[in-house]
């Protein structure tokens, strides 16, 4: 019966969002189309010379069966060439990335899973930002910490195309067979004489090698890895460092104007009346103009547009608007009214979603019952680079230059939205200043398309801190009324959660990143588990925040696993073991299937490393937290110093992790420190509440971001394991808000329920 | 509408048509096409429009463009000497890799290079309270604090 806990998707949110995947032509494939992948992928790696000699090797990048057969579904012969690498005469090599770069470092590890396959050195390596088109890269997409399980075999099976093209050259040179020849940095090695050619002096005949089956391919071993898991820094370092243009932002187009688009404070108010005629004489502004949007989710939001010559005059012109706003059907939603309903409606029974064992059974013959109220935030994802997006519409044809994580779902909602065609949509893509998930929703993109449609000029629309803190998507918030049972030995018998599900009053669903399961708990050895669950519809949008799902119930979970810990008396290491149970991989065993031997031994790791059970010194504490989420496991251990007057000072953060194996330690360092601070400074003080429908908070002032002084130490443990290597944009954030509130309650015997810790009357310092 | 001179890495510029009032960051951004220098919060937060006025880190958002008339600006495009010399701070934001999504850097940076400037060996705290304006959002502090006094000479650490 437990094992029941474990059958579903422990990661709602991990695939790219479907409403987007949907809107992605031709995706749907049938089974035909997907037998079909490996003769499509060979038949569309092709070779072409290029000036002044050399070899590209164009190879169907596809990330996955279904997304290969998506793109040539059907029409084989005529689909081009996709991403590629390319050799030069001189030895050099060009990579594409065809993913969207926002901090996740994708540019530079999926190009260096190529490079190790095709064995050259790295510094010999050029990336380029490939184009965006579904039909040659297939899914291109940044989110759910994806870029990494669904690319490392189609970027291996690159890198390993061209190497053995280029042996085969080399080896056809010799008159000597292939397998007595190797690679090595750039160079086929005869293994008999040492004699060696160089890839550029190799390129011309590689590309009159057969194409080998990619079932062919021999993948290097992860032993005689030379690039992966190495330092390596940004490939884009220089022109940041150097204040280079790169981002949506710094976007620039000939006769270009900006924009503004003012949206009503209250989500879906409409335009009743504007005072149009007079922000038209205002200086430097062009036009002004009512947009009636459409008010679908995550698509255009009515609003009015101001377009001008400067972005200085566009803001200008925004203060002076006085919009007349029909709140009829807009958002009268408040985050204290939610916070009444939960507390009243979670205190009785609720319709029970999913039960295992008995909970009854559990409390009835309970030795020691806890209950628990936890509460959380609504968040702002705060990329601190505000939503902007330049388009420009001509000749009949739109071209938006957008820094999303999401480039494809864009031409798809743009020809719902206005009266233009999907194929007459071109996407450039940008580096985003920050995704966090906000990304991956194109709203922006469409108030920016809709304004450039009516303007005979390219325009880039900014929006203002305080417009793109009222207008997120946010991270959803949440109640929990739980209950704990323990036997008389100190076991855990039961767990119980009261809990609002809020759904989004268009479709009936989970609003994102809010479906709330047991399997959350990730505590496979518990006898009874119950889910009371109340819908509530939901007007206030919400969409992906790092984490989704896991980035809030994550520290409820394992908060409420430390109490019970400790109402039983017990060590928190032993009892978050116990919840473990024995080493297994359970369900379906894949990647997404709960493994608790990977779960055991991340936690052990963190605990030894994090001196667990080592005596600390008065108002000192320490803390433990274990997640599994976007395929990775992971544990942390907090040290907190904490004075009489509540300032917490994080001393250290030990974080463990097991994501198979780590692809560029710089980059995946930094995801790993960012997440610890990122944990540290939502759970601070960050809320976003709103009334009547509008978002209170407005900047940086009163939705404060976590500053230099106050980031903690903090130590990675990899853990090497033999499984794929999985993604590190988001993993490492859900444990960590349970490690430092388990460690304040060590050093203070204070518990925290209510996030941000600043409401429990906590700061940092 | 006036027409203002001001000085910008070493060139003297010329900006006609312009609001007195026009925030430098602005002015540079979109009159001068210095886009290197970010726009986060408009409102003196976030440090991600750092510049130096004859040598001083202000905040290009806070500051009508008319107030640094005639004079010297330097922002994140004039940090180098020249394309081949890099400021020891870029160097060490390269090599330290410490950019995530990037956005910040260029005022995190240039706000650096005024603590060195009048602090070329600067301790833990002095980084902190030098840089307690600046936000990273992607969460790099700890590398921000490493590079800095790697390019201070410290090898990356206190
Ligand atoms: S944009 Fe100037 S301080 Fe934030
Ligand atoms: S690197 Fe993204 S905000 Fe600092």
């Amino acid at each position: 019966m437990k094992n029941e806990l474990y059958k579903y998707d422990l990661i709602p949110d991990v695939d790219m969002p479907a409403e987007f995947v949907g809107k992605i032509e031709g995706y749907e494939t049938t089974e035909t189309d997907i037998l079909d992948t490996s003769m499509a992928r060979r038949q569309f790696l092709k070779l072409t010379g290029i000036a002044g000699g050399g070899l590209v090797l164009a190879f169907s990048m596809g990330s996955s069966p279904r997304a290969q057969a998506a793109h040539h579904g059907g029409k084989k012969e005529t689909a081009d060439l996709n991403a590629y690498v390319q050799i030069k005469s001189d030895g050099s090599v060009v990579i594409a990335a065809k993913n969207p770069e926002v901090g996740q470092g994708v540019k530079t590890f999926l190009p260096m899973i190529i490079a190790e396959e095709l064995e050259v050195p790295w510094k010999s390596v050029s990336v380029v930002q490939s184009e965006i088109d579904q039909k040659r890269y297939g899914r291109q997409s940044a989110g759910g910490s994806q870029s990494t399980p669904r690319n490392w075999t189609p970027m291996r099976e690159a890198g390993a195309t061209a190497r053995t093209m280029l042996i085969a050259a080399a080896a056809e040179k010799w008159g000597v067979n292939a397998s007595d020849c190797m690679a090595d940095q750039g160079y086929v090695v005869n293994k008999s004489n040492g004699k060696n050619l160089s890839y550029g002096d190799l390129a011309s005949a590689a590309a009159k090698q057969t194409v080998p089956d990619p079932k062919s391919l021999k993948f290097k071993d992860r032993k005689d890895y030379k690039l992966l898991g190495k330092f390596v820094t940004g490939v884009d370092n220089h022109k940041l460092v150097t204040g280079q243009p790169l981002f949506g932002i710094d976007q620039r187009l000939p006769g270009m104007l900006n924009a503004v688009y003012v949206k009503c404070p209250s989500f879906y108010g409409k335009v009743k009346s504007a005072n149009l005629d007079e922000v038209k004489q205002l200086p430097g502004v062009i036009d002004a103009f009512v947009i009636q949007g459409n008010s679908t989710d995550g698509e255009l939001k009515p609003g009015v547009a101001i377009v001008a010559k400067t972005t200085y005059e566009a803001f200008k012109a925004e203060k002076a608007l006085q919009v007349s706003w029909n709140i009829a059907d807009a958002s009268k939603e408040s985050w204290s009214g939610f916070k009444k309903m939960a507390k009243e409606l979670t205190a009785n029974p609720g319709p029970v979603s999913e039960e295992i064992g008995s909970m009854d059974d559990a409390i009835t013959g309970a030795y020691k019952v806890v209950d628990s109220y936890y509460t959380y935030p609504f968040l702002s994802h705060a990329n601190l680079e505000p939503q902007n997006c330049a388009a420009w519409f001509r000749n009949g044809k739109m071209e938006i230059y957008a820094p999303t994580q999401t480039p494809q779902g864009i031409a798809g909602i743009l020809a719902r939205i206005l009266p233009i065609k999907a194929d007459d949509v071109e996407i450039k893509q940008l580096r985003g200043g920050g995704g966090f998930g906000r990304r991956l929703i194109n709203d922006w993109v469409c108030e920016v398309a809709a304004i450039a449609h009516k303007i005979n000029a390219p325009i880039k629309m900014t929006w203002t801190r305080e417009t793109d803190m009222a207008h997120d998507f946010f991270r959803v918030g949440g109640f929990h009324n739980l209950k704990g049972t323990l036997d008389k030995k100190g076991k855990l018998t039961g767990f119980q959660d009261r809990t609002l599900v809020f759904t989004n009053k268009a479709n009936g669903h989970p609003v994102r990143g809010g479906n709330i399961r047991a399997a959350n708990l990730q505590c496979p050895e518990i006898p009874n588990v119950r889910m009371e669950t109340h819908e509530i519809p939901l007007t206030t949008p919400c969409g992906w925040w790092r984490a989704p799902t896991s980035c809030s119930v994550g520290w409820v979970f394992q908060s409420f696993i430390h109490e019970m810990a400790t109402a039983a008396d017990r060590d928190h290491l032993e009892f978050l073991l116990e919840q473990f149970g024995e080493p297994r991989w359970m369900g379906n065993q894949t990647a997404r299937d709960f493994n608790t031997e990977r779960a055991i031994n991340v936690t052990k790791l963190a605990a030894e490393k994090g001196d667990w059970g080592k005596k600390m010194k008065s108002g000192q504490g320490r803390g433990l937290s274990f997640y599994f989420s976007h395929l990775g496991y992971f544990t942390e251990v907090a040290e907190v110093t904490v004075d009489s007057l509540n300032n917490v000072k994080v001393d250290r953060v030990v974080v463990a992790c097991d994501v198979g194996m780590l692809l560029n330690k710089s980059g995946g360092e930094n995801q790993v420190e960012g997440s610890v601070i990122d944990g540290l400074s939502t759970m601070a003080a960050q809320e976003i509440t709103f009334e009547n429908g509008a978002v209170q908070e407005s900047n940086f002032d009163n939705y404060p971001l976590l500053r230099l002084p106050v980031a903690p130490k903090i130590e990675i443990q990899w853990l090497t394991t033999d499984h794929s290597p999985t993604g590190l944009g988001e993993p490492a954030f859900p444990p960590l808000a349970a490690a430092v509130t388990n460690a304040i309650f060590d050093a203070t015997g204070k518990r925290i329920y209510t996030m941000p810790i600043s409401k429990e009357g906590f700061s940092f310092v | 509408m006036a027409t203002i001179q001001i000085k910008v890495n070493g060139e003297n510029r010329t900006i006609s048509g312009i609001d007195p009032k026009t925030p430098l960051l602005w002015a540079l951004r979109d009159h001068l096409g210095l886009v290197g220098t970010k726009f986060g919060c408009g409102k003196g937060l976030c440090g991600a429009c750092t510049v130096h006025f004859n040598g001083t880190a202000i905040r290009s958002c806070s500051t009508a463009v008319s107030a640094v008339e005639s004079r010297s600006i330097t922002t994140i495009e004039g940090l180098a000497e020249d394309a081949d010399h890099l400021h020891p701070l870029q160097e060490a934001w390269i090599e330290h890799d410490v950019p995530q999504c990037g956005y910040c850097q260029a005022g995190q940076m240039m706000n650096a290079a005024a603590l060195l400037s009048t602090n070329p060996k600067p301790s833990d705290e002095d980084i902190d309270n030098a840089m307690i304006g600046n936000i990273c959002r992607c969460g790099t502090y700890t590398r921000i604090r490493k590079a800095i006094h790697s390019a201070a000479g410290n090898g990356g650490n206190a």
